[in-house]
């Protein structure tokens, strides 16, 4: 084990599967010479030149469309979009041709492209850098939705986005770029669709997804020395959804939370409640639960913004009503 | 028609793509007024030496990206017409098994990146395959074709300016149809030529005679010699007009709020027509003419008849596809 920060996770996956791969190209905004607004893309322009890094102009509609095109004709296109609430701007291009043109062509071509993009609020962004975009792309067929925790997640699940022969969103959380974790370099890939169980646990379930997980273990730990036993579940992708391993938990628990830091109406704790609830109604002991960022756009203060979005405080509160509700 | 340079082979390799596309046509309007063919076809009868002469330029390992009124683009670009046939009809046999219908027809062993249901949604798609010509140093050229109503949509200025900034080898041909459904370009984009544009990306920019297929050809073969020779993008804007509405059942009526002879006159410079009376005068017999639009025809009527047999798909087929392996 070693300790890393989560946007070097980042880019050792970007370097790898680029040496391993001349077929992967990036293309991007300030992910050149910059190294990424984040610094994820740092030293590649310089190991492998300006075609493989390209620096985009600020066209995201075009430079996404780009990537289809190349992804059609033989390359594997990584994407940076700096911002997740960037994926609007190329909506068009990842939602009606990238996502569809599998199925529009019966199956004849395939489009392996990634786009990777920031979610999350914590920065004092306000409203158009700080949205959690997964929910709203996994409404739409056709992409696989990937959504890491820690710096071993972002960096496995990265590297089997980029191998995976479908359009891929990877969502990375911004406000873990700068912190580190200890990574295992014995893991290599991490698989699609295979959800992890981060904390076993008996009284509750916990399904999350990116940062969350982490905010979640935080208050399984205060929960516990209350005598709560929480089992944390990292979701890892949202598409394709592992929905046996929450069923199998939730049976075993009797309760469930899914704590997701996109908007919460029509989110993502919506859509696990309903998919699981036929398997598991007869289990329950309490009723299924969610947390997510109310429907109000990302306020600026941080005085208004750390109260809405989820975080450790909200989820053992949660936690504590629905296990103490009899 | 200037014919100077070209033998008759060539005028009659020309002459047959264009009959193809003009036949192909008829039929599948056939269809849509015989209640045959589910939903609509945008039909590109009247622009066909557009797409005649810019895919006679090219190379068979060469890309093109193709538009909501696409027929003509895959015609001329030899993709197979019986499987356009049943995929216009949603037929199994058709090129998508009946999930994409006129709009979606896609053909990679043709260098066919697809008819595209959204206005400058190809533009940029087009552009990627020249990036990977350039970064694999194929040699290969990519030539995005579109209306005048896609010259307004963002993907055409973002897409071009990045093929320019990157001399990527690729080919932007503006279809200038004079409408965007019932909106006259006229009324909504003030520049007499969209190829103008082309200044503002530092790139050439061409207009031609887009119902004279050698005219369209010529600036094609330029086009595509600059570009794969590192020359980077050109515009090359095609004045032409579609003999129909937006697509079937739509009489268009809109064209006559200006000139009420405007399609009437259009239509007396019919591409395929004009190219006839030019082989006829200086080439052919009508015999022999005949002869060529035949064999033609059989292959269309081929293209009817599987359709029709074609079945549709079962509806399992709507569950797949959506990912691949």
């Amino acid at each position: 084990m070693r300790e890393i920060l989560y946007r070097d996770a980042i880019r050792e996956a970007l370097d790898e599967e680029m040496e391993r791969d001349d077929r992967v190209v990036l293309l991007g905004e300030d992910i050149g010479w910059l190294g990424g607004n984040f610094k994820t893309t740092a030293g590649l322009y310089e190991k492998y030149g300006d075609l493989r890094v390209k620096d985009t102009p600020i066209s995201e509609a075009g430079f996404v469309g780009m990537g289809t095109g190349m992804a059609l004709t033989g390359l594997r296109p990584v994407i940076e979009l700096m911002f997740s609430d960037f994926l609007l701007v190329a909506a068009d291009q990842v939602i009606n041709n990238a996502a569809k043109i599998t199925y529009m062509s019966g199956g004849q071509v395939s489009v392996p492209m990634v786009i990777r993009t920031p979610i999350g609020g914590g920065r004092s962004s306000a409203a158009q850098h700080s949205q959690s975009m997964q929910a709203m792309v996994s409404h739409f067929p056709g992409m696989k939705v990937v959504v890491p925790s820690t710096a071993q997640e972002a960096k496995g699940l990265l590297k089997t986005a980029i191998r995976d022969n479908n359009p891929v969103l990877f969502f990375e959380h911004k406000m873990e770029y700068t912190n580190k974790f200890l990574i295992d370099d014995e893991i290599e890939l991490i698989p699609f669709g295979k959800a992890n169980i981060v904390r076993e646990g008996t009284d509750i379930t916990i399904v999350a997804t990116s940062s969350q997980v982490m905010k979640s273990m935080d208050a399984a730990k205060k929960l516990e020395a209350e005598g709560i036993s929480a089992e944390v579940i990292d979701l890892r992708t949202i598409i394709p959804l592992d929905r046996d391993s929450i069923i199998e938990s939730v049976k075993k628990t009797g309760r469930l939370l899914i704590v997701d830091e996109a908007y919460e109406f029509c989110g993502i704790g919506a859509e696990i409640c309903a998919n699981v609830m036929d398997d598991v109604f007869y289990y329950l002991e309490a009723p299924i639960a969610r947390i997510g960022t109310p429907n109000v756009p990302i306020p600026f203060s941080p005085a208004l913004e750390f109260p809405i979005i989820p975080s450790v405080q909200k989820i053992y509160d949660k936690v504590k009503a629905l296990v103490e509700q009899r | 028609m200037d014919t100077k340079g070209y033998n008759l082979e060539q005028l009659k390799s020309f002459y047959t793509v264009m009959y193809r596309m003009r036949r192909f046509e008829e039929e599948v309007f056939e269809f849509y007024k015989k209640g045959m063919m589910p939903g609509l076809a945008h039909l590109y009868m009247g622009e066909e030496a557009v797409a005649a002469g810019v895919c006679a330029a090219l190379n068979e390992d060469d890309f093109i990206g193709s538009t909501h009124r696409g027929h003509g683009h895959l015609v001329a670009r030899g993709a197979d017409i019986n499987k356009m046939m049943a995929e216009i009809l949603g037929k199994k046999d058709g090129y998508s098994k009946g999930k994409g219908g006129s709009m979606h027809i896609m053909a990679m062993d043709k260098g066919i990146l697809g008819a595209n249901g959204i206005v400058g949604g190809e533009i940029p798609i087009a552009t990627g395959a020249a990036y990977t010509a350039k970064y694999l140093g194929t040699n290969q050229v990519a030539v995005s074709f579109f209306g005048d109503g896609a010259s307004n949509e963002g993907t055409f200025h973002e897409s071009i300016n990045m093929a320019s900034a990157w001399s990527l080898p690729v080919i932007y041909v503006i279809e200038n149809n004079l409408y965007g459904i019932s909106v006259d370009i006229r009324d909504v984009t003030n520049v007499e030529n969209l190829a103008d544009r082309a200044i503002g990306y530092g790139i050439p920019g061409v207009v031609v005679d887009g119902m004279d297929v050698l005219a369209v050809h010529r600036e094609a073969e330029k086009a595509v010699k600059r570009a794969r020779n590192g020359g980077g993008p050109t515009i090359i804007e095609c004045k032409t007009y579609r003999w129909q509405g937006h697509h079937v059942g739509d009489p268009g009526e809109y064209r006559a709020r200006r000139n009420e002879n405007e399609k009437a006159e259009w239509m007396a410079r019919c591409p395929v027509e004009n190219l006839r009376k030019v082989m006829l005068a200086e080439y052919m017999s009508e015999d022999e003419v005949l002869a060529m639009e035949a064999t033609v025809e059989e292959e269309i009527q081929n293209a009817v008849k599987f359709a029709i047999d074609s079945p549709y798909p079962d509806v399992s087929e709507a569950y797949t596809d959506v990912f691949v392996e």
